[in-house]
């Protein structure tokens, strides 16, 4: 059935349908809709679930992960100064295979201070282990706690997960979102049953002190487990597509690909704009094409590789910054391209909420096609941003 | 339960690799021996995690979690809540230092005790940052060296006064608050029978002297617990809904110093630091214990106004 709902109330369905057991809880703009819409569904009995108000963040990831651990299955939500300061607890969660879904409403992290969009605050969990995936509306916000779910307790996997949404372009705007049924719901999740956990009747350790002789073997298991999840990801979307009918590609998805000449990297909200812009573009002959960058961990190298050979000019879009030249994304595509020859041209925009236009994504298209056809174009640039020249 | 009745199963089995004597150890023990093994355990960043689990070895043969230092109060509301919700009776116990709950865990602590959590705490109090070699908390009695309280020679030890956790912890209308001594097995036993009987948010405050860092002797453990109850550096008593109880009164106080003198972070106190820290045990036992005129030296030396500013009081605190 058709709601017209925030994104943050996508979430907090989601959540729901999930049948989600334990929910650890802050306030914190612009995820706090949803610990509010989650609130209001346990205290009407729509939800039987435990919601437990924490006195901070790192509380939540700490309260979150001994519930995880005691075998349920838990929820929560974050945000940019919320997600650092549970920080040290996020990286405690994943290498103990603790498979909680926390929803992280992107907002940039302060200095200085903000609440609009930027992804400054989950691209510095990136190191982790927790699998990140970015949504472009509220209907893949809903369906992406449903999906990460399948995900996260898969036994190949068994980590935490981050569905990341764009703080106000969609926690806070309303779109229609078909919300499934409950039983269909129920069809593709099954109830959470760890194999190992906090139980008397079978007393296990979990979280020892791990001494040089068998740390590295620790950390290769999570590493596998991340690598593993990519299969896992393809796997989920494909069933998810049968049963909901609805597909997002799996890892990456693509936008008018088959006879591109070059292509833009694009992350979140931008996305949708892009397809307009690509559209009009197409309208006017010019073979542009857009990659979805849907996972950031497990990150797609392969598959990124696959869709962008032969590309003339690769652009990559960045709503953040890491100090270094460029933004994250950027990094991480030039390093998966690496062997390959075509330009790769960082368009940093959007930073702390700045709207993304269709005329400056526009702008990025003409530029990574100058780039295409040999022309001198900046390897960052900076769009829209005083003091700076293209 | 008599003494004589506790369990001889040990759910904290023999081979954890604590110190000979140590306080925190034996504390742990006796408490799982009561509980049985229909717990689960949380310790926060401490010797308890290094001297009990290991890899590959552990100690615990009850579930055992531990992920970070700050978080003790979170973490056992968060594994009860998940038993609440699967329907399964398990009692949840955290067992954090006097780091773990005076300083960084405080806010963690208070989060779960304000909400009533059906948790129980246990604050495994050896007055320093013992597992990262002697450091100064909340928790450190006046006067005692550590490794960040050195005896310089402008400066000797600990110039601040052990923090009222008792009375902080109390604050949150908690449905029972205890102090406890492993030199008191009887008062031990019957505190945590009580604690077990009991639902909401339980926290037992136990007294647990760590060898290396109080520089003493591993025989003497019950020993100067025993004498730091009879002195005053340690009361026994319970808050069962907000009403205060003592229980157990020493016939004559011991004077504070016959108890320094057994431990080597004191010995190098002056005369002048030894009269501040027995002023300001008779002003604490007579202020917070409700015993006007306890018995022995107290009834000596006690300030006689304990609302207003005093000399004493300046001294005291430095002022």
């Amino acid at each position: 059935m058709k709601h017209v709902i925030t994104g943050d109330h996508a979430v907090a369905i989601g959540a729901k349908l999930c049948r989600v057991e334990v929910v650890p809880a802050y306030p914190i703009t612009p995820q706090t809709l949803i610990i509010e819409h989650i609130a209001e569904f346990v205290n009407d009995g729509e939800m039987n679930a435990k919601f437990m108000t924490m006195e901070s963040e790192h509380s939540v990831m700490s309260a979150a992960a001994g519930a995880s651990a005691a075998g349920a299955r838990v929820f929560t939500a974050t945000s940019s100064q919320g997600l650092a300061f549970m920080h040290e607890m996020v990286y405690a969660t994943a290498p103990l295979r603790l498979p909680v879904v926390m929803v992280n409403v992107n907002r940039s992290l302060s200095s200085p201070p903000g609440i609009w969009v930027e992804y400054n605050d989950s691209m510095g969990e990136r190191d982790s282990g927790w699998l990140q995936v970015y949504v472009e509306d509220n209907q893949e916000a809903l369906d992406m706690v449903i999906q990460s779910y399948r995900i996260a307790e898969d036994k190949r996997v068994l980590l935490p997960i981050m569905p990341c949404l764009d703080g106000f372009v969609l926690s806070h705007t309303v779109e229609p979102v078909d919300v499934p049924d409950e039983s269909l719901v129920d069809s593709f999740l099954s109830p959470y049953e760890p194999d190992v956990y906090l139980n008397p009747e079978q007393p296990a350790v979990i979280g020892m002190l791990m001494p040089p002789q068998y740390f590295m073997e620790m950390r290769r298991q999570t590493a596998g487990a991340v690598e593993a999840a990519k299969e896992v990801v393809v796997e989920v979307n494909r069933e998810f597509a049968k049963v909901f009918g609805r597909d997002y590609g799996g890892l990456i998805d693509t936008y008018r690909m088959e006879d591109a000449q070059i292509a833009l990297i694009t992350i979140g909200t931008v996305t949708s704009t892009a397809r307009k812009v690509v559209d009009d573009m197409r309208n006017e002959g010019k073979k542009v094409g857009i990659v979805k960058l849907r996972f950031f961990r497990p990150f797609p190298a392969e598959e990124l590789r696959a869709a962008l050979s032969g590309m003339g000019a690769v652009g990559v879009i960045d709503r953040s910054i890491s100090y270094n030249g460029g933004g994250p994304i950027f990094s991480e595509v030039r390093s998966a391209l690496y062997g390959m020859t075509m330009p790769v041209i960082n368009h940093l925009a959007g930073i702390g909420g700045r709207d993304v236009t269709e005329n400056l994504i526009m702008t990025m298209f003409e530029l990574t096609l100058e780039a295409a056809k040999g022309g001198k174009v900046k390897e960052v640039i900076w769009h829209e941003t005083r003091g700076e020249t293209l | 339960m008599k003494l004589k009745d506790l369990p001889d199963e040990n759910l904290f089995t023999q081979g954890h690799t604590a110190c000979p004597g140590c306080g925190a150890a034996m504390s742990i023990r006796n408490t799982i021996r009561i509980f049985g093994k229909d717990t689960a355990v949380y310790v926060p960043a401490s010797c308890a995690v290094v001297f009990g689990t290991t890899f590959p070895l552990a100690a615990w043969k009850v579930p055992f979690f531990h992920t970070a230092f700050e978080n003790t109060g979170a973490s056992i509301a968060g594994m009860k809540a998940a038993y609440e919700v699967k329907g399964k009776d398990v009692t949840v116990i955290g067992f954090a230092g006097d780091g773990g709950t005076y300083d960084i865990g405080l806010q963690s602590m208070s989060g779960a005790a304000e909400r009533n959590d059906d948790v129980l705490y246990i604050c495994l109090d050896n007055e320093a940052y013992m597992n990262t070699g002697i450091q100064r908390s909340g928790g450190t009695p006046f006067g005692a060296w550590t490794t960040t309280t050195p005896v310089g020679k402008k400066t000797q030890g600990n110039r601040t006064f052990k923090k009222n956790l008792a009375e902080i912890v109390a604050a949150h209308d908690i449905p029972y608050f205890a102090t406890l001594s492993i030199g008191h097995p009887v008062d031990f036993i019957r505190k945590v029978e009580k604690a077990k009987s009991m639902k909401g948010f339980r926290f037992l405050h136990m007294f647990t002297p760590c060898i290396p860092g109080w520089k003493m002797d591993p025989a003497k453990t019950v020993e100067v617990t025993k004498l730091a109850v009879e002195s005053g550096m340690w009361t026994l008593f319970e808050i069962e809904n907000g009403e205060k109880k003592i229980t157990y009164k020493p016939q004559k106080m011991k004077r504070v110093k016959d108890y320094l003198m057994m431990q080597g972070r004191f010995r190098h106190m002056s005369e002048e630091d030894i009269k501040k820290l027995q002023m300001w045990v008779c002003h604490k036992w007579n202020l917070n214990y409700n015993e006007k005129g306890a018995p022995g030296v107290c009834e000596i030396e006690p300030p006689e106004e304990h609302h207003g500013v005093t000399e004493e009081h300046r001294e005291m605190h430095g002022l």
